[in-house]
């Protein structure tokens, strides 16, 4: 199993949409091989029409607001010593999280198919809310798929959505999470492929869901290229790119750019959900060393049971509480180009602290899962070392979560 | 495998001019000894019978089977007990053929030479996966064909006509025609005329094939889609387990009337 240079990691797939040969294609019912057959083609060529990239780049600007600011936290590396930690601040984009880059993308999609009716799933509520946003922008009706549990705890992204127009629908089946969201949004699509169209929320799902939304958020890395060269003069030479991953698309997105670099130069973090420190259940598929398993239409490393039944996930970060992830992690886990590690509930918390208490920055629970990875290994770094983490949330959304168990926010 | 159990089973219900009646419950619903009476009973009356293996993560399936799946589980049922009730139920019921239905992810994980060795050890006659479409199905198709297991090809009203000719081509004894753009359990949300139309252009292309329609069909709808070879019910069927088990009833009798009324009405 080898990386490709110069060629996009969402393109190093096979006929059948495997990376590597084995992570990723397209486990779908027979009704939807056609609508996902049309979306392949039209995506291809949307891609390589210039109108529509200039579209893109429009709304990129001047709806989601790029570029987000990269920005030195010089008291953190201070008070931890070792590496300079940065922060990518992709929160300050509109809505307050990278799931803007997909949502945008998707509904643009979806206006240039003719269709009028856009439904997507959500964890933590953000690719909910930025669906709903791009669903208002685009004058498309929405629905929007969240399991109870997660509404219950991630009121103010709900409350975002109701008041953008869109339906919540509630899923009580299963853990009541992101897992049985999407499968409940896939059933719907299944029903309504004729006249809806379908945005999974993360570099999850069958192949061409994986590609629309990795193609959508490498604009991250493409703006923090631009930044770095910028701020450095040159590529400088010991960079961490620390990521939080549930999905994926917020970690590939951080990424993208950079995959061809050696990892001596530039190495790749991810960092998932670990869940309660005492607790056996988690949503680490890759740092804990779960088995390929298909799910929601893709073949993956997944939380499962040896007869195949998908397991129960644990974190306090509803986003990246998935047992499955990604394909192209599973490929650059495989190719050992990414690293992938945890870090529990309570590492997350004391990240968030920290982080909160040194700097003018709140980064949500999802991104403080990747803060205490850089907390871990800042102090065992050299000075040159520069650690950019990507802040891709904002923790108004965990107010109640961060108020229970910090007694304040 | 011109003359499989499935194939021959056709031949006597299109003989007796009428379609089969194919049943689906899922295994283990409610509990392994419950469901095997339940399929010994019913299939009285059913031509073929579906045997669902409880998935928990079933994208393509509505509330009924989900709800019957999710029991299933919950009571402990494991693979190896699916294949012992198929056992158990094809000793008794020798010439009746029997189709495993699920999703791919039970087989990856078992492995699929193993699954299917199993398979042909419990004389299971055909195997449904459902997210495993053509032409990702190929090579496993032929495994399946080569121990004279059926893999039976799905089509739905979505599947273009060049690639109903290619899955006709690559099909055995049995395709299975989706109603229309479902889950299963749905509501029929198209005329029969309508499905018996799309139906007939799957028979025009190869009329030696067994074509089976299933998907919103129930004791109301059934005899309105009588011209098709073989018709599916599920979710009513699972809908008649939950039931009777709240009102406290005997699912077996409850069940097994359900299916002589739609045996009835077809025949
Ligand atoms: C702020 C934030 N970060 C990360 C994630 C995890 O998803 P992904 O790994 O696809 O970025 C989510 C998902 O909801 C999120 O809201």
């Amino acid at each position: 199993m080898k990386l490709k240079k110069k060629v996009p990691l969402i393109d190093q797939h096979d006929k059948y949409g495997f990376w590597g040969g084995k992570f990723g294609g397209s486990f779908i019912p027979e009704t939807l091989k056609k609508p996902i057959e049309d979306l392949t083609i039209k995506f291809e060529k949307l891609r390589k029409d210039k109108k529509f990239l200039k579209k893109r780049d429009f709304y990129f600007q001047n709806y989601v607001g790029s570029p987000t600011s990269l920005v030195e936290l010089k008291n953190l590396s201070n008070h931890l010593g070792g590496a300079q930690i940065w922060a990518k601040v992709v929160s300050e984009a509109n809505g307050g999280a990278h799931k803007i880059y997909n949502a945008t993308v998707h509904a643009l999609i979806c206006k240039s198919m003719g269709k009028k009716y856009i439904v997507g799933d959500t964890g933590a509520g953000y690719a909910g809310k930025m669906l709903s946003m791009a669903a208002k922008k685009f004058g498309l009706k929405c629905k929007i798929f969240m399991g109870a549990k997660d509404i219950q705890r991630q009121k103010p992204n709900c409350d975002a959505i109701r008041k953008n127009g869109a339906e919540i629908v509630p899923v009580y089946s299963g853990s009541q999470t992101l897992v049985d969201a999407v499968s409940e949004c896939m059933r719907y699509w299944v029903s309504n492929c004729d006249s809806t169209h379908m945005c999974v929320g993360s570099t999850v799902g069958p192949n061409i869901f994986v590609k629309i939304c990795g193609w959508s958020t490498a604009q991250i890395s493409r703006e923090l290229k631009n930044q770095l060269i910028k701020k450095f003069k040159k590529m400088p030479k010991k960079i961490k790119l620390i990521n939080c991953v549930g999905g994926g698309s917020s970690a590939y997105g951080f990424w993208s750019e950079f995959i061809d670099y050696s990892k001596k130069q530039i190495e790749l973090i991810g960092v998932e959900a670990g869940g309660p420190k005492n607790s056996k259940l988690h949503a680490a598929p890759l740092s804990r060393n779960a088995k390929i398993g298909i799910l929601h239409g893709a073949a993956s490393y997944v939380c499962q049971n040896n007869e195949g039944q998908i397991n129960e996930t644990e974190s306090i970060s509803a986003g990246l509480d998935y047992p499955g992830v990604s394909p192209i992690h599973c490929f650059l886990k495989d190719t050992r180009r990414a690293r992938y590690t945890f870090a529990t509930d309570e590492e997350a918390l004391n990240a968030y602290k920290l982080v909160t208490k040194f700097e003018k920055l709140n980064p949500s629970l999802e991104p403080s899962h990747a803060f205490a990875e850089a907390i871990k290994i800042a102090p065992k770094l050299s000075k040159d070392t520069i650690c950019i983490v990507n802040s891709c949330g904002d923790a108004k959304k965990d107010r109640d979560i961060l108020k229970k168990r910090l007694g304040k926010y | 495998m011109r003359d499989s159990l499935i194939h021959q089973t056709f031949k006597i219900t299109k003989s007796e001019n009428r379609p089969a009646l194919i049943t689906y419950t899922v295994a283990g619903d409610n509990t392994k000894k419950k469901s095997l009476e339940i399929l010994n009973s019913i299939s009285k009356y059913a031509d073929i019978c579906e045997l669902g293996f409880p998935h928990n993560t079933p994208i393509a399936d509505g509330g009924q089977i989900q709800t019957s799946a999710y029991r299933a589980i919950k009571n402990g049922i494991k693979i190896k007990d699916i294949f012992s009730i198929a056992a158990e139920f094809k000793k008794i019921k020798k010439n009746k053929p029997i189709i495993l239905m699920g999703y791919y992810n039970m087989i990856y994980q078992y492995n699929e030479n193993r699954f299917i060795k199993e398979c042909q050890k419990s004389k299971i006659d055909g195997l449904i996966v459902v997210d495993l479409p053509f032409p990702e199905n190929k090579t496993f198709a032929k495994k399946c064909k080569k121990k004279n297991i059926n893999f039976i090809q799905l089509i739905s009203p979505t599947t273009s006509s060049s690639r109903i000719k290619q899955i006709i081509r690559n099909s055995h004894d049995m395709i299975y025609y989706i109603s229309m753009l479902s889950t299963t359990g749905g509501k029929l949300k198209v005329s029969p005329k309508k499905i018996l139309k799309e139906y007939s252009k799957i028979k025009k292309q190869n009329s030696s094939k067994n074509v089976v329609i299933g998907f919103g069909i129930t004791e109301k709808t059934i005899k309105s889609l009588n011209k098709a070879d073989g018709l599916v019910v599920g979710s009513v069927i699972c809908k008649a387990i939950t039931d009777s088990i709240n009102k406290r009833q005997n699912t077996v009798t409850n069940v097994t009337n359900i299916v002589k009324r739609l045996k009835n009405r077809i025949k």
